[in-house]
């Protein structure tokens, strides 16, 4: 049953309100530019589509315009930052951080000065584009970098939040955000902090705990109701801080189920199921299945049947969680 | 601006003879590092330390100091020495360059030691930097028109920021992608300092990848070109000066200097862009000479002056 703890929409599975996460980046900015006047926000010719117009309007005085050329938004965003702004630049992810990343690196990582990337349009739901546009490899190059946060959240409103909280955290964040609309589960009650991870869907005694980050957390909610009706109990946590992990609630619902299914809109090398498997490697190695892409790249189409395509839909989600389950003991 | 007595510039240039030595001593301790840019931009580190910087070596983080972005990282010895010379840390920690548990990293890390204004090595990046550090200032100038921010301080964001460049690091693109950003804002706090020594690792600029005409290439991307030459410090002085005049435009003092500049067997040689003495070509002076001839070069040099 879903937790009542997480606050969540009351019709989620009936109908659920929709909006993409980046809007909840447009939001949140602008309220965090409100509070603080250092907040400034850059874009490479995608005002729009990261949704940083909304930032543009509110403060014009705030937004800067870098053209084409992500490698010069993420140095004179670190720039900023080493004066004493709060940066957020925005482009689509395969470019920032995919084409930009020694920059991010460089001048941000090491130099540890609190820029935040916001790579859009991340996961095969970009849809018709294709594959040169969706990112399934920056939460890989993301973690691997020192001082780094990243956080994937799991709806619009968990994205607005996140954006608060990622202008205040002083340090290094990446933050991930999908194009396609797609249910807002949480509501402003919702608990969200940083490196908190939240458990959405709980069992009395589970047999598996299923670990998900993004909008693929509302997939992961589907497959728990419906292995309800099958008699499996699961547990659905939602994991929006990808680094740092929550190691204490990760650790918690993993022991307590004995298998687990980690879901994400990503390549499973590198990505979140990579994290997870690390973690529990360590401390409590068990059976893990991943969803996610399997080390191939996307393709035009939309967004529901890409998702369905590369084996990331409810229905996957519930054959995983049967095949971990005969793989324990 | 007052012009220097020649005293002044006697000082000056016993100054960077005295941060040359540093240098070669402080490569040949460390048995590994780059030579001919230190030794060639010592004149211009020289005068920004000792004349042209607003800076104070005992408050690093002085809010209002001017900010000097190091963008190849890699002649990063020539700063370390002339930061010891101004005061910021004893010349002699300039011996533990390179070593294990040095604040003196091979190329500069901004948190390990103040008054580095940012950590830097892979070319390119440093002018995006000084570009959104002068974007960032004037923003705050423009928001704060007062002469005082009525606290009795100054306003922030009202310094200049200099960036020095390699002429190499033109080959990367990040470069004219800041080039075009700095020309679009006109952020006149801005200067560029490019080292144009015409050597890069694997031979002379012009071979690898021609960059001329430089000049006209910035004119051309709305920037105010001053040349000097990069060895005469009143004349590096008096272009830091006049670009504090161009209201419009950011400057760049195209600096035309002599790699290896100080020790006559090296001068303009590609070959010492990444040897330290001792380990440096050996037709000219044997390796296990190299140091102590170079050394000698600058005592005599000093005693002349």
């Amino acid at each position: 049953m879903i937790s009542p703890d997480a606050k969540l929409a009351a019709n989620i599975f009936d109908k659920p309100a929709l909006a993409s996460t980046r809007e909840g980046f447009g939001k949140g900015v602008v309220e965090a530019g409100t509070a603080d006047e250092r907040v400034v926000v850059l874009t490479a010719d995608l005002a729009e589509s990261t949704q940083a117009h909304h930032f543009q309007k509110a403060f014009p005085d705030r937004f800067v315009q870098c053209g084409v050329a992500e490698q010069n938004m993420a140095t004179v965003a670190a720039g900023m930052a080493l004066y004493g702004k709060i940066p957020f630049f925005t482009s689509y992810a395969t470019f920032s951080p995919g084409r930009n990343w020694e920059q991010i690196r460089t001048t941000i990582g090491i130099n540890n000065v609190p820029a935040i990337v916001c790579g859009m349009h991340a996961g095969v739901s970009v849809g018709p584009d294709g594959a040169t546009h969706q990112a399934l490899e920056d939460m890989a190059l993301m973690r691997a970098i020192p001082h780094f946060t990243v956080i994937s959240a799991c709806d619009s409103e968990e994205g607005r939040k996140a954006t608060i909280a990622a202008a205040k955290l002083g340090s290094p964040v990446y933050m991930r955000w999908g194009r396609d609309k797609t249910p807002v589960m949480t509501t402003a009650e919702t608990p969200f902090e940083i490196g908190k991870a939240n458990v959405l869907w709980k069992s009395d005694k589970p047999a598996v705990a299923i670990f998900a980050t993004g909008h693929l957390v509302y997939q992961a909610l589907l497959a728990a109701r419906q292995l309800e009706g099958e008699n499996i109990s699961v547990t659905v946590t939602n994991v929006h801080t990808v680094k740092p992990l929550d190691r204490e609630t990760i650790l918690r619902e993993a022991r307590a189920a004995g298998a687990v299914v980690t879901v994400e809109e990503h390549q499973i090398a590198g990505g979140f199921g990579s994290a997870i498997a690390e973690l529990l490697a360590q401390e409590c190695p068990l059976p893990v299945e991943f969803i996610g892409v399997h080390d191939k790249f996307g393709q035009s189409g939309e967004p529901t049947e890409l998702v369905e395509h590369y084996g990331m839909g409810t229905s996957h989600i519930v054959a995983a969680v049967k095949k971990v389950i005969s793989r324990k003991n | 601006m007052v012009p220097l007595t020649d005293e002044e510039v006697r000082e000056l240039s016993t100054k960077a003879n005295a941060i040359r030595q540093t240098i070669v001593e402080m490569l040949t301790a460390a048995g590994s590092g780059h030579t001919a840019g230190p030794l060639g931009m010592a004149d211009i580190f020289t005068a920004l330390y000792f004349n042209v910087l607003k800076h104070d070596p005992k408050n690093p983080d002085w809010a209002e100091r001017d900010r000097l972005i190091l963008s190849n990282g890699h002649i990063v010895p020539v700063r370390y020495a002339a930061m010891a010379h101004a005061g910021y840390f004893p010349v002699e920690e300039c011996l533990t360059l390179r070593k294990f548990g040095s604040r003196l990293q091979g190329h500069p890390e901004r948190d390990m030691l103040p008054g580095m204004e940012t950590t830097s090595g892979p070319l390119g990046s440093g002018l995006s930097q000084s570009s959104g550090y002068a974007y960032a200032a004037r923003m705050d100038l423009i928001r704060e028109p007062s002469a005082s921010n009525g606290a009795g301080g100054k306003r922030s964001g009202d310094f200049r920021v200099y960036c020095v460049m390699s002429d190499g690091e033109h080959e990367e693109g990040n470069t004219w992608e800041a080039i075009l950003f700095a020309g679009k804002y006109r952020l006149a706090n801005l200067v560029g300092i490019m080292d144009r020594n015409n050597i890069q690792i694997d031979g002379d600029t012009e071979n690898i990848m021609p960059l001329e005409p430089l000049r006209d290439k910035y004119e051309a991307f709305n920037w105010h070109v001053i040349e000097v030459d990069g060895h005469n410090i009143p004349q590096f002085i008096a272009a830091c000066d006049e670009a504090k005049a161009i209201r419009e435009k950011p400057t760049l003092i195209l600096a035309h200097t002599i790699p290896g500049k100080g020790i006559r067997e090296i001068e303009g040689d590609y070959r010492w862009h990444g040897n330290p003495p001792g380990k440096g070509p050996t037709d000219k002076i044997p390796a296990d000479k190299q140091a102590e001839v170079f050394l000698n070069e600058l005592r005599a040099t000093n005693q002349r002056q």
